[in-house]
């Protein structure tokens, strides 16, 4: 991209207004003194002070952290796992096998809901914990598969050969070779997927059980009772946690080893 | 002289396609011995198969006396320099070159004293911490060799170990070849497509077309008496023409064209040949100039000069001859510059019998 007309600019200035002007007005509205409305009383960390006081949402974001943890690390796996198994089938398998893997990440969230549910109702499953990282598994399973399989799609066949060629058995293969070069797409999936985790709501909805309350659910429940400035805080705190997790994300599978085996002179 | 590597009767398919067909060689310890051939010939396949990074659907192969044929690779005394040298683009000079070391279970100590040895070897001291990424495609070559010989292979493996390096660098790195080969003293098989290349580097050459190996033999053989057409075309530009026996006598032919005169070829006397052949000869065999010379050169026809092309130390002459028959002269540039010859003009083309090769016109593979 040379030179950019100029409408083409201002364009773009307004999309990104667009998309960010309701954080931006949240983020503000946290540090309004003003206890009701949007009406500007005054700066004041006081909702934060309050935030960080209260038991309900520190023990939620706790259980929040828990099950994106435990549920990426699984994905992660089973994801990274499940790539490699795929990239070195035939082709012919893969074009199915690609629509079905992304079909979790297409299909409406509330369906999905309803639907895991009823599996755990169905096989008399204890609804808390377990269920929200199996149900949040369902979406960052495909992710993480996804962004791996992209990469290793990227891997020349011949760095295997070679290592072989040197001595290498399958798992020193794997050990030395493969994984260290999908690290970078590793820890992009686990960055996104825990985002994702974090901030899901629907599903969490579905499989929740009493005692495991998330943040987003707790978010809903106090709103359900009114708006409150701590909700603002709250949000603006998510935000900026999710936005600095997916930011790291894209940055660390920007910067990573060149996967060409061709010299770039 | 004993035998380091023997292929017995090795067939390969891929899908539908039989890239090594029933291929036999027996290479001799410590030979530079190439492989030449077209893409899709069959020759990487050569290699992989030795290697052990695929296996033959039938036939066995043999390192020091040993079937090796159903061994995985890291238990073959063999390592291999990759087309694109597929050097790990995480691990730093110092590693690649170490990985096989360090698969063997090597000590630290002495896998630090090989690897700088080796180093030391291809010279390129002083770059261990670089990532490949870093370096000069002549660089990354001479990690990928020492990647390979620092395991002291009994054979070295290379699949077309230049191809990827501008000219200049090519010609160094041949060089560079041959004083490894003689340092190491290891068997080096070498695939490559370029003719120039295997020529000048080989003990031995095979030539492999289709998955078959069509000849095997030094390169002043192959070069001087290729069985057939395909190896004499693959070898070296050469002026063909085909045509009929008519008459031998006492080793000399005559070779019936249907447009231009007969053309006289010297037969060797073990040859039966009859009926169709192709006769060839070589650019630099044959004599084009402006007058007629009196040097006894058994052929001679007329033909125009159809295009001069200068290649520094030599002049490449197309010539026409009559039925729109194109032949090739080089000249050297002295000569060309004693007597010059421009487009258009009227020249002699001539050769003589022996300088001819006739080989039958569907020559089948030995």
């Amino acid at each position: 991209m040379k030179r950019m007309p100029s409408s083409f600019l201002v364009m773009s200035l307004l999309v990104m207004l667009f998309l960010y002007l309701p954080v931006v007005i949240l983020i503000g509205l946290s540090f309004n003194a003003s206890t009701m409305g949007v009406a500007w009383k005054g700066f004041t960390f006081q909702w934060y002070e309050k935030l960080a006081m209260d038991q309900g949402i520190l023990e939620a974001a706790l259980n929040s952290v828990v099950i994106a943890l435990l549920s990426t690390g699984m994905a992660l796996i089973l994801g990274v796992g499940t790539a490699i198994g795929l990239e070195t089938r035939q082709k012919r398998q893969r074009s199915w096998v690609n629509m079905i893997l992304v079909l979790p990440l297409v299909i409406p969230e509330i369906l999905l809901g309803v639907a895991l549910l009823m599996v755990f109702v169905l096989c008399q499953v204890h609804l808390g914990f377990g269920t929200i990282i199996i149900g949040h598994m369902v979406f960052n399973l495909p992710l993480t598969i996804v962004i791996v399989r992209a990469r290793l799609r990227k891997l020349d066949p011949a760095w295997e050969d070679a290592a072989r060629d040197l001595g290498a058995t399958p798992w020193d293969v794997l050990t030395r070779i493969t994984l260290p070069l999908l690290r970078p797409a590793i820890w992009g999936a686990a960055l996104l997927g825990f985002t994702v985790s974090l901030d899901d709501f629907v599903v969490t909805f579905f499989v929740a059980g009493p005692g495991s309350t998330t943040l987003p659910l707790k978010v809903f429940s106090m709103i359900k009772t009114g708006m409150t400035p701590e909700i603002n805080a709250l949000s603006a705190v998510m935000v900026v946690v999710s936005m600095l997790c997916v930011g790291l994300s894209w940055a660390v599978q920007q910067r990573s080893t060149p996967v060409s085996s061709v010299s770039s002179y | 002289m004993n035998e380091s590597v023997v292929l017995d009767k090795v067939t390969k398919t891929h899908g539908l396609v039989k890239a090594v067909d029933h291929v036999s060689l027996s290479i001799q310890s410590g030979e530079f011995f190439s492989v030449l051939g077209p893409s899709g010939s069959g020759k990487t396949t050569i290699l992989r198969l030795i290697a052990g990074l695929d296996r033959p659907d039938q036939g066995d192969i043999v390192i020091q006396q040993r079937v090796v044929t159903l061994d995985p690779p890291h238990k073959r005394p063999v390592n291999m320099v990759f087309q694109h040298y597929a050097l790990f683009p995480h691990l730093s000079v110092f590693e690649n070159v170490a990985f096989g070391l360090r698969m063997k279970g090597e000590s630290q100590a002495m896998t630090q004293k090989a690897v700088s040895q080796m180093l030391a070897l291809v010279r390129l001291q002083g770059k261990e911490k670089r990532l490949p990424g870093h370096l000069s495609g002549g660089e990354q070559q001479r990690v990928a060799l020492a990647r390979a010989l620092v395991n002291r292979p009994i054979v070295l493996l290379l699949d077309e170990p230049l191809a990827a390096l501008d000219q200049q660098l090519r010609q160094e790195m041949q060089g560079e070849l041959k004083r490894l080969q003689r340092e190491v003293k290891a068997t080096f098989i070498c695939v490559t497509h370029q003719q120039d290349e295997a020529l000048m580097l080989s003990d031995r050459i095979a030539v492999m077309q289709g998955g078959k190996v069509l000849q095997v033999g030094t390169p002043r053989e192959i070069y001087d008496c290729p069985v057939s057409s395909t190896v004499a075309q693959f070898i070296g530009l050469s002026n063909v023409l085909s045509g009929t026996i008519a008459h031998c006598e006492d080793g000399l032919c005559r070779v019936e064209h249907e447009v231009l005169a007969p053309v006289k070829v010297v037969c060797s006397p073990h040859d039966s040949l009859q009926g169709a052949v192709t006769v060839m000869v070589r650019p630099e065999r044959v004599h084009v100039s402006s007058d007629m010379s009196a040097n006894g050169y058994d052929n001679m026809f007329t033909a125009i000069v159809h295009q001069v092309v200068f290649s520094g130390n030599e002049v490449v002459y197309h010539v026409r001859l009559r039925g729109e028959v194109i032949w090739i002269a080089r000249v050297p540039i002295a000569e060309a510059r004693a007597r010059p010859l421009t487009v258009g003009q009227p020249v002699y083309v001539q050769w003589r019998a022996q300088e001819g090769l006739v080989l039958p016109a569907h020559s089948t593979p030995c």
